[in-house]
């Protein structure tokens, strides 16, 4: 039984197609038939951040026009079996797309994949309904700041008037020292306020540009970071695992407790 | 000097506090459907008891950014001697 999950957030910038990426990477380095969609038609990154854009033949677009077989579209990542990539176009625009056609497209997919992860663009415009058209469940990405949480909000509330009953939230970048400071909104707060399950808390992690400058998702030698294990324990909560969260807990040392309380 | 051991506000709840009240009026504001919901359950409710003035009424939100009040104004015409039931 294959599953469609379109992974959204409202604003900009706060890790969506890192979280594609990286969710994708894990799923199938667990032996699951992954396909990954970049809905940001006109602004395509996915194909960036997987370092896959040497290779885009054909695109998402091309495929609803009937340019092409959905096949010929898919690039397969040869790190992994049962990785693809489905990419957006770059020089149209999103209204290329209609909903329909991106449910028909998702449900095309689903017939040679476990799972079809959609990475969706920022805002709540057509973009946004055409990335959720064919999803069955929805993840949302925020960062612990005002203006993200406040984006989630608004996003949580499209999802369940277009009936997606139970999202998940990931909260990415979490920096645990500001958090212990008091300077950072911690997860018992932004799920008060969301009233939504915690799919995942992803710390702050410079690897992660470090991954992004090479093409090589966090996923893919998680062993060398924090956030890279923290995407692969939220693909085994999506397969259904009980996972317990990483402890981000980082003890301060002597000289920045010192220092914290001569500031206070 | 009470620096050394009271503790200064926390940032994290300024921006707690902030979200809460913003996010209570996003989401008044995005629910023009749940508030015609609510006029009409009211009106169901109190019609129980009492006629009233349809035309009439106001149903409004006051307050300002700490906190907010659902402000009603329904104008009755007479008592109802017995219960009504709505079924």
């Amino acid at each position: 039984m294959s599953e469609a999950i379109v992974i959204t957030s409202g604003k900009g910038g706060v890790g969506k197609t890192t979280a594609c990426a990286n969710l994708g990477v894990a799923l199938a380095s667990m032996g699951h038939k992954v396909v990954l969609v970049d809905a940001d038609i006109g602004l395509r990154n996915l194909d960036v951040v997987m370092g896959l854009e040497n290779r885009i033949v054909y695109d998402l677009v091309d495929v609803v026009e009937g340019f092409c077989r959905l096949r010929q579209a898919l690039i397969k990542d040869k790190r992994l079996d049962g990785l693809f990539l489905l990419p957006a176009a770059q020089t149209k625009d999103k209204t290329s797309v209609t909903p329909d056609q991106m449910k028909q497209l998702v449900d095309q997919l689903k017939e040679d994949h476990d799972y079809i992860l959609v990475d969706c663009p920022a805002g709540i415009e057509q973009g946004f309904k055409n990335a959720i058209a064919g999803a069955d469940r929805a993840l949302i990405v925020t960062t612990p700041e005002v203006a993200a949480v406040r984006d989630a909000d608004r996003i949580i509330g499209l999802l369940e008037s277009s009936g997606f009953d139970d999202p998940g939230l990931i909260v990415n970048r979490l920096k645990p020292k500001m958090v212990a400071k008091g300077d950072m909104m911690d997860i018992p707060d932004i799920i008060d306020i969301l009233a939504i399950r915690l799919m995942g808390v992803v710390p702050d992690d410079e690897y992660i540009v470090v991954s992004t400058n090479r093409g090589e998702p966090a996923a893919l030698a998680a062993e060398k970071s924090k956030a890279g294990q923290a995407f692969r324990n939220i693909a085994r909560r999506i397969l259904g695992e009980e996972v317990p969260f990483l402890d981000l807990n980082e003890q301060e040392t002597f000289w920045e407790k010192l220092i914290r309380l001569i500031r206070a | 000097m009470f620096g050394w051991f009271g503790r200064k506000e926390q940032s994290k709840d300024v921006a707690r506090d902030r979200l809460k009240l913003v996010l209570m009026q996003d989401r008044m504001a995005l629910a023009p459907h749940t508030m015609e919901q609510m006029k009409d359950a009211v009106i169901m409710a109190i019609s129980q008891f009492v006629e009233i003035d349809e035309k009439g009424l106001e149903f409004e939100w006051k307050g300002n950014e700490r906190s907010k009040a659902l402000v009603a104004n329904i104008p009755v015409r007479s008592v109802r001697r017995r219960v009504k039931t709505n079924d």
